[in-house]
């Protein structure tokens, strides 16, 4: 299944006040494969992953999502193939209650109502979330929020997951839960963060992006004993790769 | 408590409140905001010297908050907070008005008095109708209910949601209202300049989140059309619900009950 | 400077409820119409915003007391004048749900007077005529707070004929403008500052907010000649509707204390006030019947005249006094239904 490779090659992106956010960015990311993203603050994470559903559209460089390049004219399909989750749950839930936040993007696809119940209560009992069904969001927690914003993409049944710091904000049992969660899925996965721990539970592929470029793009093993080159990127050895500091082990 | 703060707390708890399940609750929202209506209007369209007919319409709160599992005191507390504002006005009514209209005994009471206290009851019936209204079903129920009935689907949207942001954005503008407060003394750094900047960027953060949140609902496919599945459904308990107790108001307001029953134990007594 | 229940007929409550739903649908389409979706979530989030600043207030320079955002100009700055008057509509109506700010039946008056005036009146006409195509600091200062003053004293104004349409108050039109305008250009004056302040805020932090404003196809089809006309329209109406209720003429004196007293908004601008108020008049408004009338004699004087012998006691409008024994009865059996109304609560709590 070509379906779900994405694809981008020689993306650049200033934003409209002059910020240069991308400069020059290519990888290709095959199905099933679970990326992660990382790198400094300002480094264009973010700016990247809002290419990857058309959110932002620069002339310069192309995408592909699927068989697809992103154009104004595939744009609504692909929005449709990739589901993004956001990374402050508010802006995702807007909704009245939870059920109709998880109906919102199925009904606009113009499901009918039933087609459209299924898929809320699948995807809320596939995050554990069905209890919550009837709850405002303003009343979850923010694990149960995560857990919804990534129900209402996934009641999308989306091929790529594209996910921006997924677990900034939860607790370290929420954090795992959401880690076993997303090990569950079988979609191909985006997922950009400085939770470098999380990286190496449930990426085996990492992109360091620094300053708007890709400045290296392999296995995370290996990148991750690069001290080099993550000192560069302003990043830290995942903790668990680090000595132990109370009893000196390496 | 900051008055932010109580808002806030003000605003949740009458969420919870209509969050429960009776039967009262699990009434269809058009059903009980058409009675309200008619409530607010018949109990509105009495005279200013009406007191004793006015006194059967409380059957209806009454009934709702019992039935609906409300908190008398808290709602009643709700009603006190905003009645000083009704004292105030109404209690110029004694001063202008002193033409003696009723005697009981050795006392007279003038007209101002009577149309003062009609006034304080007809103010706790419809203020205590609204937020019983609320209170057994929730904002958002009625917002539903308003689009039902007619309100343009943007008008309702719209009012869901300034109602989910305001919990947000509540806790946002409290947190810079703290900030402030933290760090200004004796009224100064309270002034309007500093009033200038924290509301603007206030206002900017709330944009940008309109932004984002405009982003993830073009994510979902959002296309300038908010759909909610959800179907109101209005069966005989609704519409005998509002027939019932419209046509006990009309009938409230047509025969004054309490004079007919109190003349009938008065001559009884005598 | 919320409209109360209490301060109009259901007449004109009924009138300008439907006028503000008109321009809701009318809006509404409009708004729908627009390219720009992102007024959808926009418009409430902003909406929200005018809500929780209201909660932050501000020291008046000088008083002691405080102030806070009022809403309509900035709105109609922020979003065009079409989103604008949705957004502030549902504001109210929120402050009307849960905090009893301004009635149910007076919501129409209120979204009018605050929703329309700023957005369709002030913005346009005054506002864009100062600020101008090529905005500067200083002229989008001066449009924002002249559009603020004159917009508060546009809906004052309104208040004052909705008033005098309900035919409640006795007070002379001259009073009653003199009474109302100046407490509403000083409050007017502290809202125009805090608007001014935080629109330059905006202006010079992010100026293309205030641009996706202005280039929203705005009202510029909109002449004042159309407006006007509009207006007059629906006064000619609104007098024609309410002529009949005429009759029903209650008190006007005990109107003008609700609006002595309403000056006490400036000092606490808590909100709340006029709410209680309106409730408070609006019950005594509609329909003159009244218990302790002597029935003949009585309807007679509320049919032709002012029908509030209280307020003009002086008048030959006597009032009988209510025998003893009807005044007991009626007391007795109130009490008796109270008890019988909360004793059917208990009742109803006991078995649930
Ligand atoms: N709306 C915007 N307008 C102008 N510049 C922006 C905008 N958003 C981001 N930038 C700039 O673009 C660059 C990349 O930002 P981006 O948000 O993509 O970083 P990030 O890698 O996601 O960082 P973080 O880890 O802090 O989330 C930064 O220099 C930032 O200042
Ligand atoms: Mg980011």
């Amino acid at each position: 299944m070509s379906h779900h490779i994405v694809e981008v090659k020689n993306l650049k992106y200033t934003y409209p006040d002059g910020t240069c956010a991308l400069k020059d960015i290519s990888f290709r990311i095959t199905h099933g494969e679970s990326v992660a993203v990382v790198g400094e603050n300002g480094a264009g994470k973010s700016t990247l992953l809002l290419h990857l559903n058309g959110y932002l559209m620069s002339g310069n460089g192309i995408i592909r999502i699927g068989d697809y390049p992103l154009t104004k004219e595939t744009v609504k399909e692909i929005r449709r193939t990739v589901g993004m989750v956001f990374q402050d749950p508010d802006d995702q839930l807007f909704m009245p209650t939870v059920y109709d936040d998880v109906a919102f993007g199925p009904l606009n696809l113009s499901l009918p109502p039933e087609e459209v119940d299924s898929r809320v209560e699948n995807a809320l009992f596939t995050v554990g979330a069905l209890h919550l069904k009837s709850r405002p969001p303003y009343r979850l927690s923010g694990g149960e929020k995560r857990s919804v914003s990534i129900a209402t993409v996934l009641a999308m049944s989306p091929d790529i997951l594209v996910m921006d710091e997924p677990t900034s904000n939860l607790d370290p049992r929420a954090r795992r839960k959401l880690i076993e969660l997303l090990k569950t899925f079988k979609h191909t996965k985006i997922i950009a963060t400085h939770d470098l721990d999380m990286v190496m539970d449930l990426c085996e592929r990492t992109i360091v992006i620094h300053k708007g470029q890709v400045m290296s793009d392999g296995p995370t093993a290996e990148i991750f004993m690069n001290q080099e080159l993550l000192a560069e990127s302003h990043l830290e050895k995942p903790l668990r790769m680090q000595g132990c500091p109370v009893c000196g082990n390496k | 408590m900051s008055r932010i703060q109580t808002a806030f707390l003000d605003l949740g708890l009458m969420d919870t409140l209509s969050g429960k399940d009776t039967p009262v609750h699990r009434l269809d929202p058009r059903a009980k905001l058409l009675t309200t209506l008619i409530f607010i209007i018949t109990v509105v369209s009495f005279g200013k010297y009406e007191i004793s007919a006015i006194i059967p319409f409380f059957i209806f709160p009454a009934v709702m908050m019992s039935l609906g599992e409300l908190p008398f005191y808290y709602l009643f507390r709700k009603i006190l907070i905003v009645i000083p504002f009704a004292f105030m006005i109404g209690i110029f009514n004694p001063l202008i008005d002193r033409e003696i209209l009723m005697r009981i005994g050795l006392f007279s009471i003038s007209g101002g008095w009577i149309s003062f206290c009609s006034i304080m009851v007809k103010f706790i019936l419809t203020a205590g109708s609204v937020l019983v209204l609320i209170a057994c079903t929730g904002f958002n129920s009625v917002c539903m209910a308003l689009e039902k009935m007619g309100a343009p689907r943007i008008f309702a949207v719209q009012l869901l949601f300034l109602y989910r942001y305001i919990f947000v954005l509540i806790v946002e503008a409290s947190r810079m209202a703290n900030a402030r407060a933290l760090r200004s003394f004796d009224g100064k750094g309270k002034g309007m300049k500093v009033f200038g900047y924290l509301l603007g960027h206030l206002l900017l953060r709330t944009i940008d989140r309109a932004q984002r949140i405009y982003l993830a609902m073009l994510c979902r496919g959002f296309d300038g059309e908010i759909r909610v599945n959800r179907h109101l459904e209005a069966g005989m308990r609704e519409v005998i619900f509002t027939v019932a107790w419209s046509a006990f108001f009309i009938a409230m307001r047509v025969y004054n009950i309490p004079l007919i029953a109190g003349s009938f134990i008065t001559e009884l007594i005598l | 400077m919320h409209m109360a229940d209490a301060l109009i007929s259901p007449a004109v409550g009924g009138t300008m409820w439907a006028a503000s739903a008109g321009l809701i649908a009318y809006c509404s389409k409009k708004v729908r119409d627009d390219v720009d979706d992102i007024k959808i979530p926009l418009m409430g989030v902003v909406g929200a915003f005018i809500f929780a600043s209201q909660m932050i207030n501000f020291t008046i320079p000088g008083t002691g007391s405080s102030g806070h955002l009022g809403g309509g100009m900035i709105l109609a700055i922020l979003l065009g004048p079409y989103a604008a008057f949705l957004t502030m509509a549902s504001v109210l109506t929120v402050q009307a749900l849960f905090f009893a700010d301004g009635g149910l039946l007076a919501l129409g008056c209120n979204i009018f007077n605050l929703g329309f005036f700023p957005c369709f009146i002030a913005y346009p006409f005054i506002y864009k005529k100062i600020a101008g195509e090529q905005p500067t600091q200083q002229r989008i200062m001066a449009g924002a707070l002249a559009a603020s003053i004159l917009g508060l004293q546009m809906g004052a104004f309104g208040v004052v004929l909705e008033t005098l349409f309900s035919g409640i108050s006795e007070l002379h039109f001259r009073t009653f403008v003199l009474l109302m305008q100046p407490i509403h250009l000083a409050i007017g004056i502290i809202e125009g500052l805090v608007t001014a302040a935080v629109v330059t805020f905006v202006w010079k932090a992010r100026p293309e907010i205030l641009e996706m404003a202005a280039t929203a196809k705005p009202v510029r089809h909109l002449s004042l000649r159309n407006v006007i006309a509009g207006l007059l329209v629906f006064a000619a109406i609104t007098g024609g509707a309410l002529s009949w209720f005429a009759s029903a003429n209650p008190d006007g004196l005990e109107w003008a204390m609700f609006h002595v007293s309403g000056k006490e908004e400036l000092e606490s601008p808590e909100k709340g006030l006029h709410s209680m108020l309106g409730a408070i008049q609006e019950k005594t408004a509609f329909l003159p019947d009244y218990s302790f009338k002597n029935p003949e004699e009585k309807e007679g004087h509320a049919k032709t005249g002012e029908g509030e012998p209280a307020a003009n006691s002086g008048e030959d409008g006597k009032w009988p006094t209510v025998s003893a024994g009807t005044s007991v009865s009626g007391l007795v059996g109130g009490a008796l239904v109270l008890v019988l109304a909360a004793f059917i609560g208990f009742a109803l709590k006991k078995r649930s």
